[in-house]
């Protein structure tokens, strides 16, 4: 799928049955070790989220279903397995705009990865793992998070799944910071599942757990081909004293730059029906993406615009329950291709299951 | 072909080292529900106000305030979230003794 493309080049072709043995080789070691002090705490988990959503995109309506399983296996005290799937149909009306839906199914491995917390200080991760670039592929992707449905315009760059091995963790500097840091080595593989480039980066912040603002930059070098460098830039800000949640990111590459700023409120300190209130919140969105040497075809592929593009969303999320919202947007876009409206409408859920006993509470 | 092989050997000893890593067990073998070591000089009440506070920090951060799942499933949920979003380990498990409460 485009949102998981980053730098595609042309690299050696890997059959898939070396990628799966590459990643059983660097997996194994951590399945058999970590069998020797599995704890009987923690209980592995078959978690993740389902949405059904309709698009209008310039007229043209999209239905979009998708489910995102996601297994957590737990060993030990310092071990965990992660493993996320994506299924994502998407359907058009067929015979131009007259005959029934149809459209394919896209399947994708995100992630699959084993875990080694070393210390305090430092994770190991090895296998298939989601690239540390900027905040919202790590952690706002899940359609039950993101506040707006559709992904910024420069999510592409420098995103998607990397294999390989990553060195990750969080800890205090002192009382009033949190630095956290990741970085990692892939290798390159053209096989469809195990998708990746060869490339090595990381991403460094701040976070300051008083006024709950974060800092960071990240950084990616592409070692293929052109040879490339990508950076980015993000920021989160949630004001104590309002229900408000501030972010942006700003991202450059050879593709392309630019920016998203987004703000979402929760109604809750509305005096006036706070039972709905509480539930509602409305967001607001604005970005820029400014084209860079990319060529209509691989604009295409990589989901990138090939022309200077802005864009301005409103949204709606109204929560039904934990893990089950409701979504509406509207967002205009800007471009010397021509301007056109985006409206979605849909529905995310996340759940979450025990794959084993629970045991006594 | 030297190269890729010099990769996936360099990997396969991070991987071994790793591991090897994980046979050792911890000095302080706290299961992952295990209260901080803090706790011997605060009050339950405090933990919970400060695994709170650090709930909403940390957590809130990105999404809005789950329900609470059973402890076994909630251990499992904090340490995804301690690789995921980078957490410490102090807020971890304090964020876990508010969330198993």
């Amino acid at each position: 799928m485009q949102k998981f493309l980053s730098y595609r080049s042309t690299p050696a072709p890997v059959s898939s049955w070396r990628c799966v043995l590459f990643l059983g080789v660097l997996l194994f070691p951590a399945l058999l070790f970590a069998q020797t002090y599995a704890a009987d705490n923690p209980v592995p988990i078959l978690t993740g989220n389902a949405g059904f959503f309709t698009n209008v995109q310039a007229g043209k309506t999209e239905i979009v279903s998708e489910i995102n399983p996601v297994v957590l296996v737990p060993f030990g005290d310092r071990w965990l397995i992660e493993a996320r799937g994506e299924f994502e149909g998407d359907f058009q009306r067929k015979d131009e705009g007259d005959g029934p839906y149809g459209g394919q199914v896209a399947k994708e491995l995100d992630y699959l990865q084993a875990d080694y917390i070393a210390n305090p200080y430092v994770t190991v991760t090895v296998g298939r793992f989601l690239t540390p670039f900027g905040i919202y592929n790590e952690r706002l992707y899940p359609i039950w998070i993101r506040d707006l449905q559709s992904t910024p315009l420069i999510f592409p760059i420098a995103t998607g799944s990397s294999n390989g091995v990553m060195f990750r963790g969080g800890f205090p500097l002192n009382a009033k910071v949190n630095f956290n840091y990741a970085t990692y080595f892939s290798v390159s593989s053209t096989n469809d599942t195990l998708d990746s480039d060869r490339t090595a980066g990381g991403r460094a912040g701040l976070f300051f757990p008083g006024p709950r603002i974060e800092v960071g930059a990240s950084w990616q070098k592409l070692l293929q081909e052109e040879r490339t460098n990508a950076f980015g830039f993000h920021f989160a800000w949630q004001p104590t004293p309002l229900p408000l949640n501030l972010r942006s990111e700003y991202a450059r590459s050879d593709l392309g730059s630019g920016y998203w700023i987004e703000a979402a409120y929760r109604l809750s300190q509305v005096p006036a029906w706070n039972k709905f209130m509480r539930r509602t919140e409305v967001v607001g969105r604005v970005q820029q993406l400014f084209a860079g040497h990319i060529d209509e075809d691989d604009a295409e592929e990589y989901g990138l615009p090939d022309v200077n593009t802005q864009e301005a969303d409103f949204g709606l999320n109204y929560y039904l329950r934990d893990g089950l919202k409701a979504t509406a947007s509207y967002g205009r876009q800007f471009s010397s291709d021509g301007n056109f409206n985006l409206w979605n409408v849909g529905i995310a859920y996340r759940f979450a299951l025990p794959l084993g006993r629970m045991g006594s509470q | 072909m030297t190269i890729r092989l010099q990769i996936i050997a360099t990997l396969w000893i991070a991987a071994l080292i790793s591991a090897a890593a994980a046979a050792v067990p911890p000095r302080n073998s706290n299961s992952a529900a295990a209260p901080p070591a803090v706790s011997k000089v605060q009050d339950a009440d405090t933990m919970r106000l400060d695994g709170e506070k650090r709930f909403r920090a940390n957590c809130g951060r990105c999404h809005a305030a789950p329900h609470k799942f059973p402890p076994r499933m909630m251990a499992t949920i904090v340490r995804h979230m301690r690789v995921r979003a980078t957490i410490t380990d102090e807020d971890m498990r304090f964020v876990l003794y508010y969330m198993t409460q």
